[in-house]
């Protein structure tokens, strides 16, 4: 017989840890988690999304935050189509994203050896985004302050700012202690999540993002509408916490 | 030292697809099983219910259910004459960490390979001569024919959505007639068709092609499959790819298996577990078992009678490289075997924008399409044209999600206002047709250790060296080109063809389908297992997943990395554990 009759773990050793439900074995010897007899479904248990927290800055000085409403404000402008980056809240979402997990580059690989590399390597730099962000902003302003007569960034025309953004998106600007390009990347790209991910990051603000596009959100179910070929839906947007309207604040 | 542990008949290194496929299999011969996954456990209704699955943010963007590369990544270069330098984060493809594997993140296109793809460098040698010295494609040893039944197992298991094109050889209207013949007809009817989808199949009609919707494990009705396990139908919300379906309407190990197998008496599952190495016995002929580490960080030694690496397609290879087992692959000489053959996908779209059609992109499901298959494989003749291979094209609509999708023409700027308009202007109105080429392998595309660079346990990293080939590029430029003929005859305001230039990048999200490094064949001197997924050298060890494909054909590679793990699991089951020993005499 191909069997090995060994016994499994000894039983007397199942410690049934206390979130554990009904006859789901979980096993302690190991130091990890053994899960054998049932599925270990929990009740009262959901992977919640972790949300911006409503309050002060967590990340940008004031100074930063003048520098960032002035970008995002340029990237996605409010006009005749809407609200821009600023007014949908985009430099709130990037405070608490910088301040969380995304801006330590909880995730990445962060160990060295360092080298440039080929662009196809992708990113080798050994600051993670937070750090990115504070050393760009610094740098342009103080590029700024030379090349505009003393002015910070967020003190310069719009057509001044747009003139450094196409300066930095291009690399024509060279900054000091940080690279130009790859904080545009990064701007550009992360104003983008704000402008249109769910409102819960703090980003989006009455679904101003959703609205230009006419992005429903997180609905559930479109089955009524998979045969409507060619029809404008006009459906209200909603998120995870609801719609507007049905939010106290 | 590590600890020892009781011993088990089976275990299982990663707990995705094919382990959950090989433990229900192995469970119901008797034998004791034990999964050892370096995530956690995930489930629906915890891990992505439907009041909180939707979320572009944190699934997408934020990698929420992929791997980590903080502590497990690895190098890349395009050539061997560079450094490889980490993967930093994740980019063009996203493999998962945890319970289910990439199999809950997955769109769900299930497609069966061609039979002539199974026979690449013989049927194209027959036919168009010899292939270049540097094209390493090889015959799998295994036939189409002789993983129907399995490719049948595999969608009955799913509950796949499609239409049959040829049934026991009959060419079925309105289905893929360029597909191996099939033994019955899908599990499910397909599902129900959007616009665009739609427009582009009568544009591929008018233009002389046969357009099928594709295959898809996103149920069109209410499921129960052979297991007993139920699925519901899919709502369509658009949420597939890089998200756990919230309503148990896309095929996943949690949706189809897991529900079963937890259940089993000789069957347990260890979460949190890293496994750092196989380990084998003196006389090198048999594998003793694994060693792992938990979340603790302390090591243990799992003694095992037969082991099976179910991880992600070149983790497996990576294991094995850490492990001493088999003859790493040498590009120099083109010795060994462990490592060759890396593969992957070359893609590439064409947009497509109205100003007078609404297509509602949000309305998506992960294999929600019509596709053509004329360009597919040896379809067609390639006489002339410098290149084999190829791949399908298709209208997808899988989602709307706005900050991956929110298509622009070409030439409107990438911020500021002119782009804030070009995207209200275009969100609704515009669709794509992707292109969905192989990739054949190539002498210097390839697997080994980093000599440098050490993941979280101190193990070299895995270092992948890969670019696309002439071959490539002239097939992709080819199915760009075909693509956009049926973009034309869409009538369009229009259309931006984008094609693949250039080297292989690893930033931008292309595919997950990463194949090779441990490739199936009938010559343990050119292949790591054999036709059975069971290694050549220690013959209670299999290597299970994409990792064993020759080459990477042009489509999705789920289906057949289902198909080939129930191929195994029965020859285990009549024949192995009879007879422990190799399946194949080398």
């Amino acid at each position: 017989m191909y069997i090995v009759t060994s016994p499994k773990f000894d039983r007397r050793q199942i410690l049934s840890v206390g979130v554990a439900a009904g006859s789901v074995a979980v096993i302690d010897q190991a130091q990890a988690r053994s899960i054998s007899g049932d599925v270990p479904w929990e009740p009262g248990q959901a992977n919640k999304p972790d949300t911006a927290k409503p309050g002060p800055s967590e990340f940008f000085s004031p100074e930063e935050a003048q520098f960032i409403d002035a970008a995002v404000s340029r990237i996605i402008p409010a006009d005749a189509l809407g609200p821009g980056a600023k007014e949908a809240g985009v430099t709130v979402f990037l405070d608490r994203q910088l301040a969380g997990p995304y801006g330590q580059a909880a995730q990445w690989y962060m160990q060295g050896p360092w080298a440039k590399g080929e662009k196809t390597q992708g990113y080798q730099s050994k600051m993670s985004p937070a750090e990115v962000y504070r050393a760009a902003i610094k740098a342009i302003d103080a590029y700024c302050n030379g090349k505009f007569s003393g002015k910070k960034f967020a003190a310069l025309t719009t057509e001044q700012q747009d003139q450094v953004l196409t300066g930095l998106e291009k690399g024509d600007i060279k900054l000091d202690g940080a690279d130009a390009k790859s904080f545009f990347t990064m701007l550009l790209q992360n104003t983008t999540e704000g402008f249109f991910s769910d409102p819960l990051y703090g980003g989006n603000k009455d679904m101003a993002g959703w609205k230009l596009l006419g992005f429903p959100g997180a609905h559930y179910d479109y089955r009524p509408y998979v045969k409507k070929h060619n029809q404008k839906l006009g459906l209200a947007p909603v998120g995870i916490k609801g719609r507007p309207g049905w939010n106290a604040g | 030292m590590a600890k020892k542990l009781p011993p088990v008949d089976v275990v299982f290194v990663g707990f995705g697809w094919t382990a959950a496929i090989l433990g229900q299999e192995l469970t119901d011969a008797g034998l004791n099983c034990l999964a050892i996954e370096r995530g956690g456990w995930r489930d629906t209704s915890t891990d992505f219910a439907v009041t909180f699955a939707q979320d572009e943010l944190r699934y997408m963007w934020r990698r929420a259910l992929f791997e980590e590369p903080a502590r497990e990544t690895l190098t890349f270069r395009n050539d061997p004459t560079q450094t490889a330098l980490p993967m930093r984060h994740l980019g063009s493809f996203l493999p998962a960490t945890g319970v289910g594997g990439a199999g809950i993140h997955w769109n769900g296109q299930t497609w069966r390979f061609l039979p002539s793809d199974f026979v690449a460098r013989s049927h194209n040698e027959r036919r168009y001569g010899k292939l270049p010295d540097d094209m390493t494609v090889q015959d799998w040893g295994v036939t189409y024919d002789e993983l129907e039944p399995h490719y049948d197992k595999f969608e009955y298991l799913c509950g796949i959505s499609g239409k049959a094109g040829n049934l026991k050889g009959q060419i079925q209207p309105g289905g893929n007639p360029f597909e191996g013949a099939r033994s019955r007809d899908y599990p499910n009817p397909p599902l129900d068709m959007v616009y665009a989808p739609t427009l582009f199949g009568e544009a591929a009609a008018k233009t002389g092609h046969k357009p099928f919707p594709c295959p898809a494990a996103n149920m069109s009705r209410p499921y129960t499959n052979p297991l007993g396990v139920q699925l519901g139908p899919c709502t369509y919300c658009g949420f597939c790819e890089k998200f756990g379906c919230g309503n148990y309407s896309k095929a996943s190990p949690q949706t189809t298996i897991l529900p079963v197998l937890m259940r089993k008496k000789n069957f347990e599952l260890r979460t949190e577990c890293n496994v750092l190495k196989v380990l084998k016995d003196s006389a090198g002929k048999r594998a003793t078992g694994v060693v792992y580490i938990d979340a603790q960080g302390e090591e243990w030694e799992q003694p095992a009678e037969m082991v099976f690496l179910c991880a992600f397609a070149h983790h497996n290879p990576h294991l094995m490289l850490l492990s001493g087992i088999g003859t790493p692959y040498d590009p120099k000489t083109g010795q060994g075997v462990v490592g060759k053959n890396y593969a992957y996908q070359i893609v590439s779209g064409v947009d497509v924008f109205f100003d007078d059609k609404i297509f509602n992109p949000f309305v998506g499901a992960g294999a929600l399409g019509v596709g053509i298959d004329e360009y597919n494989g040896d379809n067609f003749d390639h006489t002339g044209l410098g290149f084999i291979g190829g791949g399908y094209l298709a209208c997808w609509q899988t989602n709307g999600r706005p900050i991956e999708t929110h298509p622009t023409p070409e030439g409107t700027p990438k911020w500021g206002a002119k782009w804030k308009a070009a995207m209200a202007k275009n969100y609704l109105t515009t669709t794509s047709i992707s292109t969905h080429g192989a990739v054949m392998s190539h002498r210097n595309n390839y697997l080994d250790l980093d000599p440098t660079y050490r993941n979280i346990y101190g193990q070299p990293m895995l270092r992948m060296t890969f670019d696309y080939t002439d071959n490539e590029h002239k097939m992709s430029d080819y199915l760009t080109d075909r693509a956009t003929d049926i973009a034309k005859a869409m009538n369009a305001r229009e259309i931006h063809a984008k094609k693949r230039t250039g080297h292989y990048d690893i930033v931008p999200y292309q595919t997950t389908h990463n194949t090779g490094g441990a490739i199936m064949g009938a010559d343990p001197k050119t292949s790591v297992v054999n036709k059975y997924l069971q290694s050549w050298d220690l013959h209670n060890l299999f290597v299970v997943g994409s990792g064993a494909f020759p080459q990477n054909p042009g489509y999705n590679p789920t289906g057949t990395i289902g198909a080939l793990t129930y191929h195994a699991a029965e020859a285990i089951r009549t024949q192995y554990l009879k007879n422990p020993g190799p399946l194949v005499q080398a």
